[in-house]
């Protein structure tokens, strides 16, 4: 198998702070896989995820997403590469309120044509009706978000983010805000719409008791190698 | 397109602060363009008040306040001049028509002008329009008055009415009346929206037979006086009148004749060109018009600040979804156009709601302001500055619209994809 995420020798301090928040030799993640990421609030886990999705620019090291290294890329390179090839999922909050549930869905092929494009002959609305009827949102697509329960919510999220086939979902606790029986349904279905679509996740997470569904976890700190006194 | 349906729809959701910042740059518009309007007809209004007429010519003077007291009804004659030097000129060859003048006279706060008949036949304002009379005939008899329209309907008189000419123009009752002497309305005019309508027209016999029996100066005494059923119009001699206007056969006459009768020798004299004397005149008034031009636009900063409050206040609550479009891969530039956008939208919005409402409110209230206030509203609704106006309006909106928008980047770029509200 290949490698979807390659982490080499990365630091990262922001700007004015007295110590690295990342420094993490090595680090990687094959494609297909579905891997849970988990520290303490603080540890540096949304930090990792605004890196790979390029928001934060790579300053030391090297990090490569598909082949293709994040540190090279401009400003504008990187988010034409977030658009057309990674779905993102927030702790809450992911849909913009005044758009409906299926404007929000849609949006990321508004975005980026390159996402478009990837449907290739596929036609969005019965690719998009498709992935809401296996999410069990397909009844909501003319609602407001504001209607929507916050488990409802997230399953739109990921109806978002799976949209044109990305390569890699990175999450960032979804599923923090749901209840226990919830969280096992979401994951479920959700790792099964990867699978189908191939789509590597990143999870990441301190609530270790949904790490049984993953097929890998992996402590921060066991990576995230800060040195003392730094 | 995404754009344009994002921008719609927040706005939209927040829409109570769109319609009211719409509404405030709306009316500012408004303002601005009703300014702009009322501006340029006081000016045409002011510099048209008389048209067509080459010359006045009156006792040597000051050239505005020769103007003044023949157009504007505005203070009085120092001199005047004799009927002998008017017929004397009225001879040229080079003139066209003239109409006498002959002032000094009022009726209960309104002027009484002496004239002739030329009056109504020669006298043009605002271009090529003529005093027309809305009912009655013009002078005729001796005892005869042609009444302005304000005067009409201020005073309430109809045909027919007999009325009592005081010396002097007095509000309220002069304190010398020629009651004696009544004349009898016998037509009223047209309103014109100029001064024109607060005048009262006699024949120039009529002014001197008020005067007949007065003797240097001085009211008769009942011993002197001399009953108006005795006097009759052949016999009046006419001595003086106040000024004159004068129309030249050829434009091109006019400096020359401008010269001769200010170098008339007989008796001194001034000819004034109306129209350089009017501009000059509204030149040294035009401070009113810088005034309003700049209240104006302050509104225009008003309505501006509204939209950058409304758009500000927002931006914090808007961070969440700063975050959300970040994710999906839109860039910070296109945060910046996403919310300069808007603003342009909301002030687009402004403009056509504030012009549709001007331009039509102008159509509308058009009839009413030129009677009522002798409002000139020549020409197009929208000139060539009202478009410029816009135009700045619409920039002026662009630019506020970038405050906003760039504090809601620095904050994308600060926030990344982790809002801490």
């Amino acid at each position: 198998m290949s490698k979807l995420i390659e982490v080499t020798n990365l630091q990262y301090r922001y700007a004015n702070a007295a110590h690295d928040t990342l420094q993490i030799p090595e680090f990687s993640i094959q494609k297909g896989e579905r891997v849970y990421l988990y520290g303490p609030s603080g540890s540096g886990k949304t930090t990792l995820l605004e890196i790979l999705a390029g928001i934060l620019k790579v300053e030391q090291g090297e990090v490569k997403i598909l082949d293709r290294n994040l540190a090279s890329l401009s400003e504008s390179e990187r988010d034409h590469f977030r658009a057309e090839h990674l779905g993102y999922i927030f702790q809450s909050f992911n849909l913009i309120p005044y758009l409906s549930v299926q404007e929000n869905i849609e949006l990321p092929l508004h975005l980026s044509p390159a996402r478009k494009a990837r449907l290739q002959s596929e036609d969005a609305m019965s690719v998009l009706r498709h992935l809401c009827t296996r999410l069990g949102i397909i009844t909501l697509l003319e609602k407001k978000v504001t209607e929507l329960s916050v488990g409802q919510q997230q399953r739109v999220a990921v109806a978002r983010a799976l949209l044109g086939r990305p390569e890699l979902i990175l999450a960032d606790e979804p599923t923090s805000s749901l209840d226990m029986d919830h969280r096992e349904k979401f994951l479920e279905l959700m790792f099964e719409l990867c699978a189908q679509f191939g789509t590597t996740v990143l999870f990441v997470s301190h609530d270790r008791s949904i790490q049984h569904l993953f097929s890998r976890s992996v402590a921060l700190d066991s990576v995230n190698h800060l040195e003392k006194g730094n | 397109m995404v754009f344009l349906n994002l921008a719609l729809k927040s706005l939209k959701n927040r829409s109570l602060a769109s319609i009211l910042t719409v509404i405030s740059i709306a009316l500012s518009v408004i303002l601005l363009l009703s300014v702009e309007r009322a501006k340029r007809a006081a000016e045409e209004g002011f510099t048209q008040t008389i048209s067509q007429t080459d010359l006045i010519v009156g006792a040597r003077s000051g050239p505005t306040q020769l103007i003044l007291y023949t157009v504007f009804n505005m203070g009085n004659a120092t001199h005047n001049i004799s009927y002998q030097t008017y017929q004397d000129i009225q001879k040229n060859p080079a003139i066209e028509w003239t109409i006498p003048y002959s002032l000094g006279d009022g009726h209960r706060g309104f002027r009484v002008v002496g004239t002739t008949n030329d009056f109504f036949e020669h006298y043009r304002f605002r271009g090529d329009r003529r005093v027309e009379l809305q009912e009655g005939k013009p002078l005729e008899g001796l005892w005869d008055v042609v009444i302005g329209s304000d005067v009409a309907r201020k005073l309430n008189y109809k045909l027919g009415e007999k009325i009592v000419v005081a010396h002097g123009v007095t509000h309220g009752e002069g304190i010398q009346k020629h009651d004696d002497k009544p004349f009898t309305v016998t037509g009223i005019m047209k309103p014109t929206g100029t001064a024109l309508d607060q005048s009262l027209y006699v024949s120039l016999e009529g002014i001197e037979a008020m005067h007949i029996d007065w003797k240097d100066g001085a009211a008769p005494t009942p011993q002197t006086a001399i009953g108006a059923d005795k006097i009759r119009k052949e016999d009046i001699k006419i001595d003086q009148i106040t000024a004159f206007f004068l129309r030249t056969k050829s434009r091109i006459d006019t400096l020359r004749l401008q010269r001769e009768i200010n170098n008339y020798k007989e008796e001194p004299l001034l000819a004034i060109i109306p129209g350089v004397t009017l501009s000059e005149l509204w030149h040294g008034l035009s401070y009113v018009e810088q005034v309003l031009k700049a209240i104006s636009w302050m509104v225009v900063a008003v309505g501006f600040m509204a939209m950058l409050i409304a758009l500000t206040t927002s931006l914090n609550e808007r961070r969440r979804e700063m975050a959300i479009l970040r994710a999906l891969g839109a860039s910070t530039s296109k945060i910046i156009a996403l919310l300069v956008f808007e603003s342009t939208l909301l002030t687009f919005m402004g403009i056509v709601l504030g012009t549709v409402i001007s331009v039509a409110g102008t159509a509308l209230l058009r009839p009413w302001l030129e009677t009522e206030f002798g409002f000139y509203l020549e020409g197009g609704a929208l000139g060539k500055t009202e478009l410029m106006y816009l135009a700045a309006t619409l920039v002026g909106g662009i630019l506020i619209g970038l405050i906003p928008a760039r504090r809601a980047q620095q904050m994308a770029l600060k926030d990344g994809l982790s809002v801490k509200i």
